[in-house]
């Protein structure tokens, strides 16, 4: 199982922002290891978010995204108090959900 | 052997025939669109993600750096200022992939995304937005980048 990720949701006005910082090693698959072997690519696939249990965004990424994935969006009629949950899963299967509170 | 690999090719092209004939539900599409992702071009991409002609527009912003030291990591940042965005993309044209992301848009999030990609050397970079009444529109804007992600 991966490191947890770091989520921060900053609620201004009616909506509030959300940063994610996901630790993962994304690698491209392009890499090749000291041996002349190519690293197997390993990276995320899709991205969920939900706010308070409703999925409000739906991402597909592909191995060109920068390791450890930074992503910022703006959920509309978020407050504090609100719960935000990010889930990832991967091109080997695993996956992994976190949840941060809207402040 | 039937591998995870085959699997997700086999699905992605029949969620691609789905979407084309308008078949399919929201959920189902958020299965990962293989051969979108192996474009090698931005035109190849959005005939996988079933998209029509990008035309350049100013509602389209792209914001990243004019020059990236390093390019393991450029931040991107996409908006689109119109509403009924349905799909928002980011490509990089001179990776081996030309797409990177793909942010499917609802009601609850505004048009605005910022990550962070990797860019194999100096290249076009593109955000292009797939609008609800069928039309692609795209900005562009030149990363030139000193040391490369990809690679080494």
């Amino acid at each position: 199982m991966a490191d947890p990720m770091r989520i921060r949701a900053q609620a201004a006005g009616d909506k509030a922002t959300v940063r994610v910082l996901m630790s993962h090693e994304m690698e491209t698959g392009q890499r090749k290891d000291s041996a002349g072997k190519p690293i197997p690519a390993w990276f995320i696939q899709q991205v969920t978010a939900q706010h308070n249990g409703k999925t409000v965004l739906e991402a597909q990424w592909g191995p060109a995204v920068a390791k450890n994935p930074f992503l910022q969006f703006i959920v509309k009629g978020a407050k504090a108090g609100d719960k935000i949950a990010i889930s990832w899963l991967d091109n080997r299967g695993d996956k992994r959900t976190d949840e941060a509170t809207v402040t | 052997m039937y591998t995870r690999r085959d699997a997700l090719a086999r699905s992605a092209a029949v969620a691609g025939i789905m979407a084309s004939a308008g078949l399919l539900p929201t959920a189902a599409q958020a299965a990962w669109n293989q051969a979108a992702f192996e474009a090698k071009n931005m035109a190849d991409a959005l005939k996988a993600l079933g998209g029509a002609a990008p035309t350049e527009t100013k509602d389209v912003t792209l914001t990243g750096p004019d020059i990236a030291e390093n390019g393991a990591v450029v931040p991107l940042a996409c908006a689109c200022a119109l509403p009924g965005v349905k799909r928002l993309m980011l490509m990089v044209e001179k990776n081996p992939n030309t797409l990177a992301a793909v942010f499917d848009v609802s009601d609850a999030v505004e048009p605005n995304f910022a990550t962070r990609v990797k860019m194999g050397q100096s290249s076009n970079v593109f955000a292009v937005a797939m609008m609800s009444d069928g039309k692609v529109l795209f900005a562009q804007k030149e990363v030139k980048v000193t040391l490369g992600g990809c690679g080494g």
